[in-house]
């Protein structure tokens, strides 16, 4: 008979453990739900394609602030790891809570849809940035640079590096790598039309493999004595041409730039291997993916070709074609901002 | 038979000399199931959202393979065995669909293909277990692996998303006029079958008698390897069928699918009160354990805890129960000591 009382008190007290835990959790997280955000339902989401990554980290810094400038309530959740089906339960969560806006990276272009569109029959705006899904999926995509705007930044670059003539190269990643190949046809035709005095002597392929692009590098400086810059555009070849300069002789003498992020440029930056290199910035991107979300939710655009928003201090933007809506150009990363950056 | 059934069962005979009200209510099964109700009704009173008819939906959607695999993985456990690979054969089963599905190979008999290949992973995890006579904690660490490595060599990092409507409509279909998803019947289904099988024929009284002990068991005429055998085969066969809902509720056949799940499976196995040294636990308390950590996840998510934070306070209530279940055994045999040494009831971890 003890016993049993004992057991049942042994029971109560688990019981009341996990009703502890449990209130405790919702006294702390209960108040940064959905809320009524005035006029519209302004309560956005950021689920990113999972947590304790650095570049989303960054962009919702600049979600945040976004949704703090206009009034609204932020919340970012998701999974730890990179999977579609891990980001189905958050999407169905934001269903279930009836936030005004959910603005994802998708893990999956496909697996995630039927669930976003579950979210957008129960009125839920969905925005995606970064990564996108197939566009019946989303009311916009924010699209962080555009072909031309990438091809255009970097030829621009080296050219302001080397003085606007002279022999450059390109460091590439694999020789059918279909993003690069499309830049770098981009950049021939840039560089065609409006630097004629500069010559591209060779394209090599460092196979995004870090020994590959270091040993490419070295041979086509002795290769070509006369090189006065190298674009890679590539953020594996752009940093392993980075560290050969920076141990060689070629230092400071011959330029290099392309697409890098900051965290591993750092390094090159501040020993002046290299001037500047070119990305897009995340903290920017989830900035205007929380604008175009309350535009969305305060029924500013919906999504169709033409609407106009304006984003903060980004300014105005137009939705293109398939509900795209693009960030603008590249950023570039220099000596003066790099500190800014950490992804 | 009588004999063996004695024999086997000193563990838990002791419990009848207590009134039947107090051998029903005042079990590790029902404190499960009295939580669960606790969790449930808390949620609906103080989570935003929680409350709504979708929420069921979604959650038992959520849970769904982890209520399929572990049916099979209590039986597996009250043998004393473990089944680690359930997970991989999920991620396994669901590439060998997509794969299929993507050379021209119509659903059905794609599904039918990977049903079979958890019938011959899970007959070689048995095979391995009970013929080499390895122990199933390393065998299926083994398989795990394995399993896991052909299903992401089968596909590498693509992922296969074409499936005919009919089926992914049907993953996620509700029952008419409810919010009960429709994969709940063949959960039901497997659910009565195994209640059956497990309490009510002599194949269940001998799990529990090989669990107790493998050697009483053998003597008494229980086909230890057997019975072994089948579970690891029936095990491998949920987790394939597990695995073709899954790629179907995701509508995407990725090798990496359902990694880790193994572990849920187990929490929610143990939690409800399955003892890892085998020999204990009922379905009911295992399905109980299996809803709770899924309301409690769900419910977290409602207030925007992050992933971190859910699995803290999931394996912090596992651990909790646990050690309660351990500290109340030490208290009994403490208790027990003096006046009635005869029921013998010190267990020998087997």
């Amino acid at each position: 008979m003890m016993f049993a009382r004992k057991r049942v008190t042994a029971f109560a007290a688990l019981a009341v453990a996990a009703a502890v835990a449990l209130s405790g959790c919702a006294s702390t997280g209960g108040d940064d739900g959905a809320g009524d955000g005035g006029d519209g339902n302004l309560a956005i989401t950021f689920l990113p394609k999972n947590l304790g990554n650095p570049y989303f980290d960054t962009s919702s810094k600049g979600g945040k602030a976004a949704v703090e400038e206009f009034g609204g309530t932020f919340a970012e959740v998701g999974p730890a790891e990179a999977t579609p089906d891990a980001q189905v339960s958050y999407i169905n969560t934001a269903t279930q809570q009836g936030v005004g806006a959910l603005v994802v990276s998708a893990n999956d272009p496909k697996a995630i849809c039927d669930a976003l569109n579950e979210a957008r029959d129960g009125g839920v705006k969905v925005v995606t940035f970064d990564s996108d899904t197939n566009p019946e999926c989303r009311d916009v995509f924010i699209n962080q640079a555009d072909s031309e705007g990438i091809a255009k930044v970097q030829v621009d670059q080296i050219a302001e590096q080397i003085g606007g003539a002279g022999e450059i190269a390109i460091l590439s990643a694999s020789a059918n790598a279909t993003n690069q190949n499309a830049w770098i046809d981009l950049m021939k035709e840039y560089l065609a039309s409006d630097y004629p005095d500069i010559t591209l002597v060779e394209t090599v392929y460092g196979d995004d493999d870090d020994q590959t692009s270091f040993d490419k590098t070295a041979a086509l400086l002795q290769t070509h004595p006369n090189l006065k810059g190298i674009i890679s555009p590539t953020t594996v070849g752009i940093a392993a041409a980075a560290r050969y300069l920076s141990t060689s002789d070629y230092k400071g003498k011959v330029a290099l730039t392309g697409l890098g992020t900051p965290n591993q440029m750092r390094e090159y930056v501040e020993d002046g291997t290299v001037t500047s290199f070119a990305l897009w910035n995340p903290e920017d991107l989830g900035y205007l993916a929380a604008f175009a979300a309350q535009a969305l939710i305060e029924g500013d655009i919906t999504g169709k070709k033409g609407d106009t928003f304006t984003a903060g201090d980004l300014g105005e933007y137009t939705v293109g074609d398939d509900g795209v809506v693009l960030l603008g150009d590249p950023f570039v990363f220099n000596a003066d901002n790099i500190g800014e950056f950490d992804f | 038979m009588t004999a063996a059934t004695t024999t086997a069962t000193t563990r838990v005979i002791r419990d009848f000399d207590k009134p039947l009200w107090r051998r029903v209510l005042l079990t590790r099964e029902m404190a499960i199931v009295a939580l669960l109700v606790l969790v449930v009704i808390v949620s609906a009173s103080t989570v935003r959202g929680f409350g709504q008819p979708i929420t069921l939906t979604y959650l038992l959607l959520d849970i769904a393979p982890i209520l399929l695999i572990a049916l099979p993985m209590t039986l597996v456990m009250i043998t004393g065995e473990i089944d680690l690979s359930v997970g991989s054969m999920v991620g396994l089963s669901s590439v060998v669909t997509g794969a299929l599905v993507q050379g021209g190979i119509p659903f059905e008999v794609a599904a039918l293909a990977a049903l079979l290949v958890g019938l011959v992973g899970g007959a070689f995890n048995g095979f391995l277990v009970t013929v080499v006579g390895l122990p199933s904690l390393a065998v299926t660490i083994g398989t795990l692996a394995l399993f896991r490595g052909l299903a992401v060599g089968l596909l590498g990092t693509a992922a296969v998303t074409e499936f005919p409507e009919f089926w992914t409509d049907l993953a996620k279909a509700k029952l008419a006029g409810t919010t009960i998803p429709v994969v709940m019947i063949p959960f039901l289904l497997l659910l009565v079958g195994f209640i059956l099988l497990l309490h009510y024929t002599p194949f269940g009284r001998g799990v529990y008698a090989i669990g107790l002990s493998k050697d009483a068991a053998r003597f008494s005429g229980v086909h230890v390897e057997r019975t072994k055998f089948i579970l690891f085969v029936l095990s491998g066969v949920v987790a394939a069928f597990a695995g073709v809902f899954y790629t179907l509720r995701y509508g995407s056949a990725r090798g990496d699918n359902a990694t880790g799940l193994e572990l849920q499976v187990i929490a929610a196995v143990v939690l409800g009160g399955v003892s890892v040294f085998g020999g204990r636990g009922k379905i009911y308390g295992v399905v109980a354990a299996a809803l709770l950590i899924g309301s409690l996840a769900s419910a977290l998510r409602l207030m925007n805890v992050t992933s971190d934070v859910i699995n803290i306070i999931t394996g912090a209530l596992l651990v909790v129960s646990v050690v309660a279940a351990s500290f109340l055994a030490w208290l009994q045999k403490t208790r027990r000591r003096p006046g009635r040494p005869s029921t013998g009831a010190t267990p020998t971890a087997s």
